[in-house]
């Protein structure tokens, strides 16, 4: 567990504040967050986890299976929300907020990659890039931007020329990037990886590893869940959970 | 993962904007949702169109076929009447129409033709032709004997195939002239009058002057020797004729129905009864209705079928797409959304059945027409009406397939993969 600054009260819906040092905020604050489910018995997936993350910094989360990881990044990325505790998301109360609400922040904030790509196979590259837009609205101008916005995203992952293939046509690692292109899509400031990796052959994860290491270097906010040391070796900050609980390593 | 920039450092957000996916992509997705599975949308969207189909065709049909109906029913039936002696008349029946009855019938306004019929009893004589030493004719045979007024021919709109018919003449001097019917012609080996045939019943012989072809009226004088009322008053002491026939002009039916027994008994009309057509307007009302409720029925129900089908092909489908769900709801999809799109989805499914099925039910409906020379009947609101009806049924049908899609969890949905 980290050691967290005083709390701040959060101020989701207050009006235009004036620029000032004070105002300058952790993408990520967790406070005392505890997440259990059923009822008797109950199980504590996560117990009393504080953590906070800048922007632009790079956090693997490892830990083995059951240990609660997957929950925290479902917390992280506003599909969960927690028993109790508060979560502070670039300075946004999310607990105080409305379903409604907590989809467009996925929409606007989070990006997500998952383990298992989770490409629409019907549908071609280039649409599941663009999927990522389309829960943004936008004018119609943005709208007509759309396909160009995402063969740029292909593009920085190195896909551009695969933009019209169905993802059945591609390996895993290429599924990977196109996933990884939906989330650099929507010029997110937070990427949740949840086992990048893990259905990946050792060259395609350094590959992937690679595009991680150029998006950290960009600024993007990244939060790797892995079991894997080689992945978690790649960012700059490392939390192990046991049991629920979150401790920080060297 | 280093090197890298510096973290931007950025204020904090004051407030969420509010949800927003515009109509475009919400309906660019439904559709690229309906053909990811063009089979299966296919088979689905076909039992919309045979729901509205067999709606769109029934509801043409029963029209154009009661139109049809009544208009037969105009042209021949709404205009016969036959008077007859009430059973409340009693032991009079015999003698309560009067030999004068055509002339008195045809001198009502409104009377087009009329005659009167009546059997005779010839004590069982049997009825056979000429030669009578024919080996392989059948011989002698029993036929029903009628004895009519000039008139019924007229009335019964009987048609000749031969020969003529008797008149007054015949009658008043009880001439031994008979009529056949083609079938009684048939029995007694008979089939052309050039050669003055003749046939004997019993031991009377009477010429033959004409065989009937078809009659549009009292279809029991095809099969029947008809002979003269005068003559079989003479020959068989005929009592009195025993109906009158009766054709009337269109819309006077009402009319003679109740002038005729006054007419015919004036000093008891309750002695007659009156068989008339019941009012055309009420029968093609009835006739029209009966059609409606039944074809509507089946609409109905194969609409239902469609709409259980839509239902359970959605209903399928969320299922199926729980990971593609979880991952909308990822992407920041809200329920309202995962409602819509389902709902389009669904709605569009209707909506295309029931244009297919509209057109086809009306091309069902020219084609049955075509067949029978019929003119094709059908409300314009049908054809219009049923994509909208599809549509609905669509709508209907997908709303609680989308209210379990909007359901869903997004963690739960996630965990089940695309």
């Amino acid at each position: 567990m980290t050691a967290e600054p005083a709390p701040r009260p959060p101020q989701p819906d207050a009006g235009p504040a004036p620029v000032a040092e004070s105002d300058v905020v952790p993408i990520v604050e967790l406070r005392h967050i505890t997440r259990e489910f059923g009822t008797e018995p109950r199980v504590r997936a996560l117990r009393d986890v504080d953590l906070t993350l800048d922007h632009g910094s790079s956090l693997a989360i490892v830990g083995v299976s059951g240990s609660g990881k997957s929950t925290l990044l479902n917390v992280l990325g506003c599909l969960d929300r927690p028993t109790s505790g508060t979560y502070l998301l670039d300075g946004i109360d999310v607990s105080r907020l409305d379903e409604r609400l907590r989809a467009v922040l996925r929409a606007e904030v989070i990006g997500f990659v998952f383990q298992t790509f989770n490409l629409l196979a019907h549908r071609s590259v280039l649409d599941n890039v663009m999927l990522a837009e389309v829960y943004r609205g936008g004018s119609r101008e943005g709208r007509e931007g759309r396909a160009d916005r995402a063969l740029t995203a292909l593009e920085r992952v190195g896909m551009q020329d695969r933009a019209r293939f169905l993802p059945t046509r591609l390996s895993g690692g290429e599924q990977q990037r196109v996933a990884i292109a939906r989330a650099l899509m929507a010029d997110h400031s937070l990427l949740l990886c949840d086992e990048p990796t893990g259905n990946l052959d050792s060259a395609n994860t350094d590959s992937v590893l690679g595009l991680f290491d150029e998006l950290s270097a960009g600024g993007l906010t990244l939060v790797i869940v892995t079991h894997e040391e080689q992945v978690a070796a790649h960012a700059e900050r490392r939390v192990r959970m046991v049991d629920g609980v979150l401790t920080e390593e060297p | 993962m280093s090197p890298r920039s510096p973290a931007p450092r950025r204020r904090r957000r004051t407030a969420v904007p509010g949800p927003s996916m515009s109509a475009r992509d919400l309906l660019g997705e439904a559709f690229a949702g309906l053909l990811a599975r063009p089979a299966r949308v296919l088979l689905t969207v076909l039992g919309t169109v045979i729901g509205v189909g067999a709606l769109v065709a029934t509801l043409g049909l029963s029209k154009t076929a009661s139109n049809q109906i009544v208009g037969h029913f105009d042209a021949l039936e709404a205009t016969d009447i036959v008077v007859s002696p009430s059973v409340r008349g009693g032991g009079a029946r015999g003698a309560v129409l009067p030999w004068d009855a055509e002339a008195r019938l045809r001198r009502l306004n409104g009377v087009v033709a009329a005659g009167t019929i009546a059997d005779v009893d010839v004590r069982g004589a049997l009825v056979r032709s000429v030669p009578i030493n024919d080996p392989l004719a059948a011989g002698a045979t029993q036929l029903p004997m009628k004895a009519v007024s000039p008139g019924v021919f007229q009335a019964v709109h009987a048609g000749l195939t031969a020969g003529r018919f008797f008149d007054a003449g015949h009658s008043q001097r009880g001439d031994r002239v008979v009529v056949l019917g083609v079938n009684a012609a048939r029995r007694v080996g008979i089939s052309r009058v050039d050669q003055q045939p003749a046939i004997f019943i019993g031991d009377r012989l009477y010429v033959v002057i004409g065989i009937l072809s078809a009659v549009r009226r009292q279809p029991t004088l095809l099969g029947a020797v008809i002979m003269p009322e005068g003559t079989a008053r003479r020959e068989f002491g005929l009592a009195a004729p025993a109906l009158a026939q009766v054709e009337t002009r269109i819309g006077a039916v009402d009319l003679i129905a109740r002038q005729a027994p006054v007419a015919l008994s004036p000093s008891d009309p309750k002695l007659l009864k009156v068989a008339a057509p019941p009012d055309p307007r009420e029968l093609r009302g009835e006739v029209k209705n009966d059609l409606n409720a039944l074809f509507l029925l089946l609409g109905g129900v194969s609409l239902l079928v469609g709409a259980i089908g839509i239902a359970n092909v959605t209903l399928v489908s969320v299922l199926e797409r729980v990971g593609e769900i979880g991952l909308r709801r990822a992407l920041g999809a809200g329920r309202q959304h995962i409602a819509g799109q389902f709902l389009l989805e669904s709605t569009a499914m209707g909506l295309a059945g029931g244009v297919i099925g509209a057109s086809a039910g009306t091309l069902v409906i020219v084609a049955v027409s075509a067949a029978n020379t019929w003119t094709p009947v059908l409300d314009p609101w049908v054809p219009l009406g049923a994509p909208l009806l599809g549509a609905l049924i669509g709508l209907l049908s997908g709303t609680y397939p989308a209210l379990r899609a909007a359901a869903l969890e997004p963690v739960e949905a996630l965990r089940a993969g695309t």
